[in-house]
């Protein structure tokens, strides 16, 4: 069946309105994404790590979560999430609960590339059925706008702002993809919002109805600690995508496929200059840390080609 | 009938756990508790359960599977020691705040560092604010008993909290020791099914669990989680009783031995207890007074029955397997201290750090505890209430 987003919009929404993430946060768009692939008949249960996410759509008395809905600690989404399909699988065996159930969790890039990978690569490994979806903001926003191992290299953040003895981040960002695509599970995808939604759909469609463990890393703007206007999240994934520092690809049963090649590759500056954390790389002084950024970001763009056999 | 066997206490507690055949296991090998889920991955895989086993990648995600598992709706199981308690200490706590039943079988031993694998409470002693109920075994028997009766109690409906249950690492975990075990279908049927009122896989009704929570209701929330451990103290005595009517073994919020006409008493958990009705046995031969109470509820602490049960005494030794570095002495020195303060006329108290990292514990060392008690009564000074005992005042003599 033809892809329809204004038919997948007509669904009733799992997440509703009323929570309190901020307006324009990428984040509840994940979240809708992703669920949307969620065939209306099947019940979910929806875990989240600690951050924004999880703050902010489950205050006491007040949740926004239609399905079943599971938080447990920053760093475990994972193992909670493994707890919940493994108590699934033996209710189901010893025939206490006969529906189809999927399984469904979110963590940011901080409870998910830093505090939480252990419990993350854990339940990876042991293949359990569940999709893991990191919202990637690019830094830990809850608490402040604090660096992870995911914001990009030369982002001001409030734990390396830019002085005069800082540029910003030291370090290039943790390519998770890549590494839980190494866990070989069945499924790994990298994706935004781009356009019609197509892609996360389609991809999210994939993770939820494929057996086994299911990743995907997906690029969730945030207007404040990136410090563009809030209208316009999806000119920032466009520009994420179109710059090639966020490649859509996925990884299926081992085989690595590119989903979306630019016609012309933007240069990066056209992603950095809307951005108030990476401001002061248009300095003078700075310009230099720019074509740093460039290079980092055409190796990887090179890498990947190869692995899809491009 | 009843089975007769001879276990160790981790194979009387995998045991307990096979013939409950709980919905998860999810676990991660520590010794002197690895052989738990040795154990029991080999009844899963000979089929004598039909368990979900989750062979987590630490005990942070053992404790954190056991949270989702439970709030899911099933019966689940763990079980831990030392350093994997100290690492499901945040879990800990979240557990109990979401009144998830979830049965831990902890086998004490030292905390790092310097690290150490033998016996000492320093873990669990270490867990006890955490919100969970708190039982503790001085055999195979018991730590098989009452890890049969920790499901009953946990999952009452006014309790709904956590248990761990406890025994001596090496000591009970261990040794071979005779042992009554009760009949597959009995154990089954006293357990009953797990049934809880709400859960995230009700399809009639969707649950969110772990929420955020404001200071306008989170104070109200910890209180409910009080009421419920308050409540644990009778549920416990109901289910011994009932325990006691299937298998003739009686238990109680704690176990007093020669403790009635007796005018120095010493408190102890665990395994200590067994040397220590030596010791009193051989005090007794000599004529003295000597008698003991040990511990079996710590979690919610029975202080009133137990100053009531200690208030006759004119000496008593508080021995702690491990020290709380207060400089006042162990966490059961003071939970003692303050069950007493009120009492009129109450005994002279000590309070003795001992076997920590395992240091041995004969019967000669008890009796020189008491004869400690006996000194206090004869001199009327108490001196020192803060003691080790069995060290060496250098590392090396
Ligand atoms: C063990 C632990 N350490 C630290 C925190 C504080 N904390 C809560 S959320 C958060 C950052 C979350 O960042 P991320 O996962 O990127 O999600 P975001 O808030 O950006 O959505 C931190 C540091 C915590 N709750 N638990």
């Amino acid at each position: 069946m033809a892809y329809n987003l204004k038919k997948k919009l007509s669904k009733p929404e799992r997440l509703v309105g009323g929570h309190r993430m901020c307006a324009g946060c990428g984040a509840p768009v994940a979240v809708r994404g992703v669920t949307r692939a969620l065939k209306e008949d099947d019940k979910a249960v929806i875990g989240c790590a600690t951050g924004c996410l999880e703050v902010s759509t489950f205050m006491y008395p007040y949740t926004a979560w239609k399905d079943s809905f599971i938080h447990n600690a920053f760093e475990n989404a994972g193992a909670t999430m493994s707890g919940v399909e493994a108590a699934y699988k033996a209710m189901k065996r010893k025939g206490k609960i006969n529906e189809e159930y999927k399984f469904i969790t979110f963590g940011g890039d901080g409870g998910t590339a830093d505090i939480g990978f252990q419990s993350l690569s854990g339940a990876m490994e042991r293949n359990h059925d569940m999709v893991y979806v990191c919202y990637d903001n690019g830094a830990y926003m809850n608490t402040g706008i604090q660096r992870s191992s995911a914001t990009p290299q030369f982002a001001d953040t409030t734990t390396t702002p830019s002085g005069t003895e800082s540029a910003g981040k030291p370090q290039p960002r943790k390519d998770l993809a890549a590494i839980i695509a190494n866990h070989n599970i069945p499924y790994v995808a990298q994706t935004t919002f781009i356009k019609n939604f197509r892609d996360l759909h389609q991809k999210a469609e994939k993770a939820i109805y494929k057996d086994g463990a299911a990743f995907m890393n997906v690029l969730a703007p945030c207007p404040r600690g990136w410090r563009y206007p809030a209208e316009d999240l999806m000119e920032m994934c466009n520009l994420a995508v179109e710059t090639c520092f966020w490649p859509l690809f996925e990884v299926e049963e081992g085989k690595w496929t590119l989903n979306y090649k630019p016609k012309k590759k933007l240069p990066i500056e056209e992603f950095l200059k809307p951005q108030g954390r990476f401001k002061h790389l248009f300095n003078e002084e700075n310009k230099h840390l720019i074509k740093i950024i460039q290079e980092d970001i055409d190796k990887r763009w090179e890498n990947l080609l190869y692995m899809c056999g491009e | 009938m009843s089975i007769r066997e001879r276990l160790s206490g981790n194979e009387a507690i995998a045991t307990a756990m096979k013939q409950i055949n709980p919905d998860v296991v999810a676990a991660f090998p520590i010794t002197p508790s690895t052989e738990i889920p040795q154990y029991f991955s080999k009844y899963i895989a000979d089929g004598l359960v039909d368990t979900e086993f989750v062979p987590v990648e630490s005990e942070h995600s053992a404790m954190s599977a056991c949270v989702g598992s439970e709030s899911a709706g099933a019966r689940t199981m763990t079980a831990t020691s030392s350093c994997g308690l100290a690492l499901m200490h945040e879990i800990l706590y979240i557990a109990a705040s979401n009144r998830l039943p979830i049965t831990l079988a902890v086998v004490n031993r030292a905390l790092s560092g310097p690290i150490n694998i033998n016996a000492d409470h320093s873990d669990s002693m270490g867990s006890r604010d955490a919100g969970w109920i708190q039982i503790y075994s001085e055999s195979n028997q018991e730590a098989y008993d009452n890890f049969i009766q920790a499901v009953r109690i946990a999952e009452h409906k006014d309790v709904r909290l956590p248990i761990m249950v406890c025994q001596d690492g090496f000591i009970t975990s261990h040794a071979v020791e005779n042992i009554e075990l009760i009949e597959d279908d009995k154990v089954k049927e006293f357990v009953g099914e797990y049934n809880p009122k709400n859960y995230l896989l009700n399809n009639k009704q969707p649950m969110s669990i772990g929420p955020y929570d404001t200071p306008a209701y989170y104070m109200e929330h910890k209180r409910l989680q009080a009421e419920g451990m308050k409540n644990a103290k009778d549920v416990l005595l109901k289910v011994a009783k009932e325990f006691e009517n299937m298998t003739g073994r009686k238990y109680d919020l704690f176990e007093t031995y020669k403790l009635e006409d007796a005018d120095t008493a010493i408190v102890v958990i665990n395994s200590t207890a067994g040397t220590a009705k030596d010791a009193i046995d051989r005090l007794r031969k000599e004529g003295k007074k000597a008698g003991l109470l040990k511990i079996r509820l710590f979690r919610p602490f029975p202080a009133e029955e137990i100053a009531e049960a200690l208030k006759h005494l004119k000496a008593i030794a508080v021995m702690d397997r491990c020290d709380s570095f207060s400089n006042q002495g162990g966490p059961l020195g003071a939970d003692i201290k303050s069950a007493l303060y009120g009492t009129e006329n109450a005994p002279k108290l000590i309070n003795y750090v001992y076997g920590i990292g395992g240091r041995d514990v004969r019967v000669e060392n008890i009796i020189e505890v008491y004869d400690s008690l006996y000194e206090i009564i004869e001199t009327g000074k108490t001196g020192e209430t803060y003691r080790y005992l069995s060290v060496r005042e250098r590392e090396v003599e």
